[in-house]
């Protein structure tokens, strides 16, 4: 209990800034606040396991969260049959194709020697199956993007429930965490850095254009819910009945009835949407905590004390006879996964995927921030920067504004500059969160809650 | 008269723009070639620096304009430049004082470098945001146009037209200046050699008495003026956006890494290469086609290898391939 006492200390003042944000803004602001701080600590498992456990620079997160993104659409909505009609057998001729090139380039790879032949081949075979795809799928991508396409204009998904979505955007993250692994993890670690940004930059770019998956920059909007939706729970009889019970005080002070019958309808539609979010914030609360509980075994594992051998010293680990390459591999997969988890919950909280709206600051350097800032290789700490550093984000602009207004007290409203820094109020948090990067990086490089390794 | 068409037409949309567009890329890509070569670290804050040295340029393109300051047919930035890039050098100088040197006398790793420099990325970005807007701007004046397509299609009788906007000429111009002078600062002066031994083996240059505060001092000084000129360039052929410069970020670390990181001569070459390939893989060529080939073989679809949206795609995916196979980059930089 005592040496935890830092952890237990950070968390509840966390607990607490969340809870007066609730008391003094809205508690819908705050519950919003607390699941996407939620979401963003699992973001920063991920990459904790990737750069704390391991040493490996991950900055594609944005990849990853937008492919765990995809995964919710193409879960959870209803198959278009009349573009599966229209151009469903050219996309799966186009698939098809895919396949067999990897298995020729595949089997070229086992049969023959390395030589210049065998690279030039391979070359063809790629550029002409790309020519071959790209002239043979085109038809049919036209058809499926014709197909009303003020509302579809896509294949559409599988139209199961949007939680199933969670585990599947962890394969494919995991699946595009493969293929970059094999290619990249040999690099030097600031061109590793380099790499995963821009492979993630091409993972965007793939999903934004290619409307007849994805809808691209139309985006998807509508998902399922795992959740019950307002409109309904404001006319169900026991959630009245519940919001009642709940401001029995409030609503008897009031006489006339109604006015009542008034107030309480405002209580029932604020309740509506706070119980909506506390429906989320339960569900990603298990996750977090099933992978907190996975990730604490693994770290105290033998399997964990290998990659922190390998992290520290990689030569020595590789003498010990311990598989540099593969493990490094099979962690950049897993790490990769968690993010793809936290991308398919965040699409799922939102309701809509916008493949426009992934940005490299908000998902790729927001998240290393968090990491860094909270104690990379420590996962409490990890979460807590998590927690911290989208606190700020969010809260940034009101308490620049606040700071803003109290310094400038004595300037009139009318000054030019006061009126062009209020204005400015939310480029702040950049400030905020380079300057917190800076001053941690600095003076506490080990993180708010640094790496603590006991052996048990 | 068709093969002339054809010609004209590939001068056009291809080869012009992707000269302006490579030298754009390629003074950027020397700088990071520069910090990485001198100062050991990948500078994720390399669009962001850029994008303030522009902001600064526009600030005094403002004020000359309030004055009634102007260059006549040239654009009134090109006489702001230079106070821009005074501000961009006090703006990394202070950064390296209380950012950089600490870790520098730390001798801590590139990767923590590459943190670091990842904060000084989110500060640059709000500390232009602050000052400018984040809106897109643009600064450009004088004239706009040095060949018309419509003049030059009545000049020539051809069919297709030929239109040179100033700002690329100028862009080409400056960088070739630029780029001529920094190369034989590098290759024939004093400091310049002793900033390529300390890249080189930064022991013995410390052995052979190079001082090594001056050549960080240099080095920061060339960065700020190239930064400022890469930057005020794109800015005033295209505009001036802060997103768009930060996104610029990554064809530059493309073009540096493809020249051979650390090789300045790899970096400006890198530049083009990626810009041409950028521009050659995302044309539409069914225009010229019609021009070259007979009738009865002209093509029905755009013969367009890859939509304009994969443009930055395929900077990305030669940068993917030059890892792979030539990790040192197609001129020989340092061995990643």
């Amino acid at each position: 209990m005592r040496k935890n006492l830092n952890v237990i200390a950070a968390y509840s003042i966390m607990m607490v800034l969340i809870l007066l944000v609730g008391i003094f803004q809205s508690w819908n602001i705050a519950l919003s606040i607390f699941n996407l701080c939620l979401i963003s600590a699992v973001m920063t498992m991920g990459a904790n396991i990737q750069w704390g456990y391991a040493g490996l620079i991950n900055f594609g997160i944005m990849g990853y969260t937008a492919l765990g993104g995809l995964a919710a659409v193409l879960i959870s909505v209803d198959p278009v049959q009349e573009a599966w009609r229209a151009g469903g057998f050219d996309i799966l001729m186009a698939l098809w194709l895919i396949v067999v090139m990897v298995l020729v380039i595949r089997f070229i790879l086992k049969r023959f020697e390395k030589s210049k032949i065998r690279t030039y081949s391979i070359a063809a075979i790629i550029i002409s199956g790309i020519l071959l795809i790209r002239f043979s799928a085109e038809p049919g991508i036209e058809a499926i993007e014709a197909v009303d396409p003020a509302k579809t204009g896509f294949l559409g998904g599988f139209g199961l429930p949007i939680v199933f979505s969670w585990i599947v955007g962890a394969l494919f993250a995991g699946g595009l965490a493969f293929i970059v692994g094999k290619v990249a993890l040999g690099l030097r670690a600031d061109y590793l850095a380099i790499a995963t940004l821009l492979i993630s930059e091409i993972v965007i770019a793939i999903i934004k254009h290619e409307d007849w998956l994805t809808r691209g920059v139309k985006n998807v909007i509508g998902l399922k819910r795992p959740a019950p939706y307002e409109v309904d729970l404001q006319t169900t009889d026991w959630f009245i009945k519940l919001v009642e019970k709940f401001n029995s005080g409030k609503l008897s002070v009031i006489e006339n009835l109604a006015d009542r019958q008034a107030a309480l309808n405002q209580l029932v539609i604020e309740g509506s949407s706070v119980f909506v979010k506390l429906c989320y914030s339960g569900l990603f609360l298990v996750v977090v905590i099933i992978l907190l509980i996975l990730t604490q075994k693994a770290l105290y594992s033998p399997w964990g004390r290998m990659m922190r051998a390998i992290r520290d010293n990689e030569e020595a680990a590789n003498a010990m006879g311990k598989n540099v390459v593969k493990q490094h591999l099979l962690i950049f997969i897993l790490g990769s996964a968690i993010v793809g988890i936290a991308g398919a919950m965040l699409v799922t909280q939102d309701g809509l995927f916008t493949p426009g709206s992934y940005r490299p600051m908000r998902y790729t350097f927001l998240i290393w921030v968090m990491v860094i800032v909270g104690g990379s290789g420590n996962n409490f700490g990890a979460i807590l920067g998590g927690f911290v550093v989208w606190f700020l984000w969010i809260e940034a602009a009101p308490i620049s504004l606040f700071l803003i207004n109290f310094f400038t007290a004595g300037i009139p409203e009318t000054n030019a500059l006061k009126a062009h820094l209020i204005e400015s109020v939310p480029y702040f948090r950049f400030l905020l969160m380079g300057l917190g990067l800076l001053f941690i990086m600095r003076y506490r490089p080990k993180g708010i809650l640094p790496e603590k390794i006991e052996i048990k | 008269m068709d093969f002339v068409n054809a010609i004209i037409l590939l001068l056009n949309y291809i080869f012009i723009p992707a000269l302006t567009y490579g030298s754009q890329l390629a003074l950027g890509a020397i700088f990071v070639t520069l910090i990485y070569g001198i100062l050991r670290f990948a500078n994720f804050a390399t669009g962001d620096m850029m994008s303030f040295g522009t902001m600064a340029t526009i600030l005094f393109t403002w004020y000359f304009q309030s004055l009634g300051v102007s260059l006549g047919v040239l654009p009134t930035a090109l006489l702001a430049i230079p106070f821009g890039i005074i501000f961009m050098i006090l703006y990394m100088l202070l950064i390296d004082k209380f950012v950089f040197k600490y870790y520098r006398h730390q001798k801590s790793p590139p990767v923590q470098f590459a943190m670091v420099s990842i904060g000084v990325m989110f500060v640059t970005q709000a500390v232009v945001r602050i000052i400018i807007g984040p809106a897109d701007r643009r600064f450009f004046d004088g004239e706009k146009f040095i060949i018309k397509a419509r003049e030059f299609k009545e000049m020539t009788g051809l069919n297709e037209g030929l239109a040179l906007k100033s700002t690329q000429v100028i862009t080409i111009f400056v960088t070739i200046v630029l780029v001529s002078l920094l190369f034989w600062f590098l290759n024939r002066t004093k400091t310049g050699k002793s900033m390529k031994a300390y890249s080189d083996n930064e022991d013995l240059a410390l052995l052979s008495g190079i001082d090594p505060k001056k050549i960080v001092l240099v080095t920061w000084v060339i960065a700020g003026i190239l930064a400022t000129i890469g930057g005020a360039l794109y800015g005033l052929d295209k505009s001036f956006k802060p997103f768009t410069y930060f996104n610029n970020m990554l064809p530059i670390f493309a073009a540096a890494i493809v020249g051979g990181i650390g090789n300045p001569f790899g970096a400006f070459l890198g530049g083009y290469v990626i810009a041409f390939s950028e521009i050659l893989l995302t044309y539409a060529y069914k225009k010229f086609f019609i021009y070259v080939l007979p009738e009865s073989m002209e093509p029905e679809g755009l013969v367009q290898l890859l939509s304009t949206d994969y443009k930055f795609a395929v900077s990305f995916s030669i940068l993917v391939i030059v890892l792979l196979y030539r990790p040192s980059g197609i001129f020989k930089g340092k061995v990643l």
